[in-house]
């Protein structure tokens, strides 16, 4: 009798333990598959969009969420990989430290301010931690360091930790270079990839355009150590380096190349409107009668000139176009100054307004200014007032002659103009021309991640929750600088690169849930 | 023996059911190991909660029972569009069950009565891919319960008795998708409310038209468990005005659905019993999970449920083998009361098989060991609730997002009990 309550005891036990299982099941290994690809070490190489940089830092959940850590969760489902290794920073604050004082801003935050609208501030509820001469021991498989261009990923002492105090290294990858003269390319070669993704050459047209085009295109120099900040790479050294770069990634793996948006289409650059000044805001609209009697000698002016173009009128029915200062343009200030003069402006105010109109006008749809014109369009220019005063203006008048975008054209810096833009344009089709070819002939997959956030920007892509566009704060796929996306953004290029691994590699890698990855931050923890 | 031992086997290879919903169809080890069927089946105390109409027959004039059963039930999910799986790790429900009979004359008998019909135990892995949904619940309800059993003639009896019950609630599940503090914690809410009052009855009738053969009705009022004043308690919410949500109060009500049974049993020899039952449970009440929260910032959750009244058949036999030993085994199909589009990973129940199997060992002439076991068998199926809305981020219209997937359950119950009669 008792050995049968045995076997009923141990069949019963059997049932206990048997878990549910799926006929298909995702857990055994089976359902996807890498195809001709090796996901085994996958490295991804880049810059900061690669990094997981977002919101105008880098930080912890924006580095979880980069499209490399995004692509790695999926590798693992299709076969048996090394993992996949992020050089995280401290915190969530982002920001960086180096010797204890802070040399990259904290990130950006969607708080709402005293008007009760939401907007982007920079996160003050704690300190930044991340200390840049505190070296992390690698290797990393994700090797996007925020801030590089395409040549930088070559440059020896990139990643020097004495050379981040001089401005002649990259503090992000100075963390966790393997030693203080190694290149980007050297670090990710030594981890013998199987796969790659390279998405570089953003920053080489990118911080021309945000900077407002004060750098230079420097066609046809081959020698980037001549290049300042600022300007745009020769298209021709660029597709030379980025070949040799490839040419030595593809020698022993896979890969996709990830080619370069046209920067006019984050919101960085779309979200201000050109016509940004509203009769409805009480500082600027109950001004408008007076300002255009002031401008009235001046279009007079302008067109006895021949350039009617440059003259200044505010609607009061609409939002009227701000007054830029375009470095294209012809500089009439001497000219103008003798019309005024003729025309009975007595010659103080005469010189001072040459100076100030003679390569301004109001802007037009063509122009983008740039997010960080928000906060200072109709702000009196402080810094200007003290040179009018200089000057021998009264405070006053100083002060009237100062509103930004208003009676004093708005800086260079904060405006791509009409022929900057196509500069832009022009070379960003050079680059992706350059990457499309290697593509095809190092046999790689090839995303166009122009097109990717050019329909972002157009039409929007559709997920289970809406559409995702590239509206500022609202749209989902850009984070709060307007230039790096949120991990929902990051998601939408994660699935871009799979379908093309898919399409190039006969693999069957699932895509990421888009619906299920975040967007902007909030927090009341602002300055 | 031999033959002992094969009936086992066939008990065990024989299938079972798990009821549908948050119905934990566990109330005693005897009806329970012959398919939970016993409307019309005089066995022992159990009758308290089968057929209290019954009572009156048990041949001692005191009649106990007790027992609980150790439930292991889990669940897996997968999508397989984006590669996602997850188990539940649901902790082991213990529901049990105590009931009393004393037989003050031939014609009435008395009784007290405490079991748990409902009750529900799921626990996702915390941040799952449907946490916006559920991450875990606890769900208990405790049934107490005065009765009486009159015997009409010899061959009809009537019996009932007023119910009261006691539940408690504890839901835990994330705000929504995405929503997350700065440091990327999940922000989520927990509704917490026990001892929460509710009453009903219940109410059966037995007749014998021949002596082998018994038929049998009972029907269990409906109640409605009205949760008011319970916590809700939010965390991981962001710092800002945006997201107004502190920790409230909240009302809300989840129905026990009344349900109805009608069964016969056949006494073949002094070996075989057989028995049949049919329940019928309303579950049509249940169309719409609404939390309530006081805090007049916060959105009530509104979540469709809309199941409906769904049928169980239960089939068992009983063989008597010596003075000693009793076998007995059974089967019941069970048919989910969730709707296609509504299948909710917080009671992912789809129909289910479900075999059974047990044996009671009289021990004295007084006492007797209950032991049952049930295996519940779930077909995979692919599944979605399509009722979670999110905000259009264009519009800012709620939009429906659906959840779904692949998913199969399992679950087996081995249970113990006493029989004593006096």
């Amino acid at each position: 009798m008792k050995n049968y309550f045995k076997y009923i005891a141990i069949l019963a036990l059997g049932v206990v333990s048997c878990e549910p299982e799926l006929e298909n099941a995702i857990e055994d290994g089976e359902v996807y598959s890498n195809g001709e690809a090796d996901f085994s070490n996958y490295v991804a190489l880049g810059n900061s969009l690669t990094a997981g940089y977002a919101d105008g830092a880098l930080y912890i959940t924006g580095q979880e969420n980069s499209y490399p850590n995004i692509l790695a969760g999926k590798f693992a489902l299709t076969q048996d990989t090394d993992g996949f290794t992020q050089p995280l920073v401290n915190d969530n604050a982002g920001g960086l430290i180096l010797n204890g004082s802070q040399i990259t801003e904290n990130r950006f935050v969607l708080s709402v301010n005293a008007d009760g609208d939401p907007s982007p501030a920079r996160y003050t509820g704690a300190d930044p931690t991340t200390e840049v001469s505190t070296k992390l021991a690698g290797p990393f498989n994700n090797m996007g360091v925020p801030g590089a261009k395409s040549y930088h990923l070559v440059a020896p002492n990139y990643g020097s930790v004495s050379g981040v105090a001089t401005g002649m290294a990259n503090p992000y990858f100075a963390r966790f270079s393997s030693s203080e003269s190694a290149t980007v390319l050297e670090d990710a070669l030594a981890q013998q990839p199987t796969f790659f993704t390279l998405w570089i050459g953003n920053n080489d047209v990118l911080s021309y355009a945000t900077s407002g085009g004060v750098g230079e295109y420097r066609l046809n120099e081959t020698d980037p150590t001549l290049y300042g900040e600022n300007d745009i790479t020769d298209p021709n050294f660029f597709a030379m380096l980025y070949g040799q770069m490839v040419g030595a990634l593809a020698q022993n793996a896979g890969g996709v190349l990830l080619n370069i948006p046209n920067v006019t289409s984050a919101p960085y650059f779309t979200a201000v409107p050109f016509a940004a000044l509203s009769p409805a805001d009480e500082n600027f609209g109950p001004q408008i009668p007076t300002l255009n009697a002031t401008f009235a000698p001046l279009n007079q002016a302008f067109a006895f000139l021949g350039v009617p173009e440059r003259s200044v009128n505010f609607a009061t029915d609409a939002a009227s176009p701000v007054l830029i200062k375009d470095e294209s343009l012809a500089d009439i200030s001497d000219q103008l100054t003798e019309v005024l003069i003729g025309g009975g402006v007595d010659p103080a105010t005469a010189t001072l307004y040459g100076m100030q109109y003679g390569q301004s006008r109001q802007a037009t749809a063509e122009d983008l200014l740039v997010l960080t014109s928000a906060g200072v369009i109709g702000t009196v220019n402080t810094q200007r007032v003290q040179e009018l005063m200089a000057l021998g203006l009264d405070q006053q008048t100083a002060g009237q002659l100062s509103v930004n975008g208003v009676t004093f054209p708005m800086e260079d810096q904060y405006v791509l103009t009409e022929s900057e833009v196509s500069i832009v344009q022009s070379a960003t089709t050079a680059f992706n021309i350059a990457i499309s070819q290697i593509a095809q002939d190092n046999g790689l997959g090839l995303v166009d991640a122009n097109a990717v956030l050019n329909k972002l920007d157009s039409e929007g892509i559709a997920f289970d929750g809406g559409t995702i566009t590239s509206a500022f704060v609202s749209g989902g796929a850009f984070s709060l600088d307007g230039i790096h996306l949120t991990p929902r953004g990051n998601a939408v290029i994660a699935n871009e690169i799979i379908s093309e691994i898919n399409a190039t590699y006969g693999s069957n890698v699932p895509k990421a849930n888009v619906g299920a990855y975040g967007t902007v931050t909030l927090s009341q923890d602002v300055q | 023996m031999k033959r002992l031992f094969l009936l086992g086997l066939v008990m065990m290879v024989t299938a079972i059911t798990y009821a549908g919903g948050y119905r934990v169809s566990l109330q005693g080890q005897r009806g329970l190991a012959m398919g939970h069927t016993g409307v019309a089946v005089v066995n022992n105390a159990e009758l308290a909660f089968f057929n209290p109409a019954g009572l009156v027959f048990l041949e001692n004039k005191i009649n106990a029972a007790v027992g609980v059963s150790a439930v292991f039930s889990d669940v897996v999910w997968q999508n397989q569009e984006f590669g996602q799986t997850a188990r539940t790790d649901s902790p082991v429900g213990t529901p049990f069950y105590a009931y009393f009979s004393y037989k003050l004359n031939e014609k009435l008998s008395v009784g007290l009565a405490a079991y748990t019909p409902y009750g529900s135990s799921v626990a996702w892995e915390k941040d799952w891919a449907g946490s916006h949904l559920v991450n875990d619940i606890e769900l208990a309800a405790i049934y107490v319960q005065a009765l009486a059993s009159y015997k009409i003639t010899d061959n009809l009896s009537v019996g009932g008795g007023p119910i009261y019950v006691s539940g408690s609630v504890n839901f835990n599940r994330n705000l929504n998708r995405t929503l997350t503090d700065l440091d990327g914690n999940r922000a989520n809410v927990t509704i917490d409310a026990s001892g929460v009052s509710a009453f009903g009855w219940s109410a059966g009738a037995m007749w014998s038209p021949v002596d082998s053969l018994r038929i049998g009705v009972n029907y269990r009022s409906e109640i409605l468990v009205e949760a008011e004043g319970g916590d809700a308690d939010f965390e991981n919410i962001p710092n800002s005005p945006l997201t107004p949500f502190s920790d409230t109060q909240f009302d809300a009500t989840l129905p026990l659905p009344a349900e109805l049974t009608i069964g016969a049993s056949y006494q073949l020899n002094d070996q075989w019993l057989f028995a049949f039952d049919y329940n019928r449970t309303f579950w049509g009440v249940y169309e719409s999970l609404d939390v309530d929260f006081a805090d007049p910032g916060i959105p009530d959750s509104n979540n469709p449920r809309e199941y409906e009244d769904s049928s169980i058949y239960r089939f068992g036999l009983q063989y008597t083998a010596n003075q000693t030993f009793t076998l007995r085994a059974g089967y019941y199909f069970d048919e989910s009361p969730v709707q296609s589009g509504y299948f909710a990973p917080e009671t992912p129940r789809n129909d289910s098989n479900n075999f059974t199997g047990g044996l009671s060992v009289n021990v004295t002439d007084n006492v007797a060991i209950d032991a049952s076991f049930l295996y519940s068998r779930f077909e995979e199926i692919d599944e979605s609730y399509d009722y979670y809305t999110e905000p259009d981020p264009s519009t800012g219209q709620p939009r429906r997002v659906p959840f779904g997937g692949t998913y199969k359950s399992s679950a087996f119950i081995p249970g113990l009990g006493v029989t004593i009669k006096i």
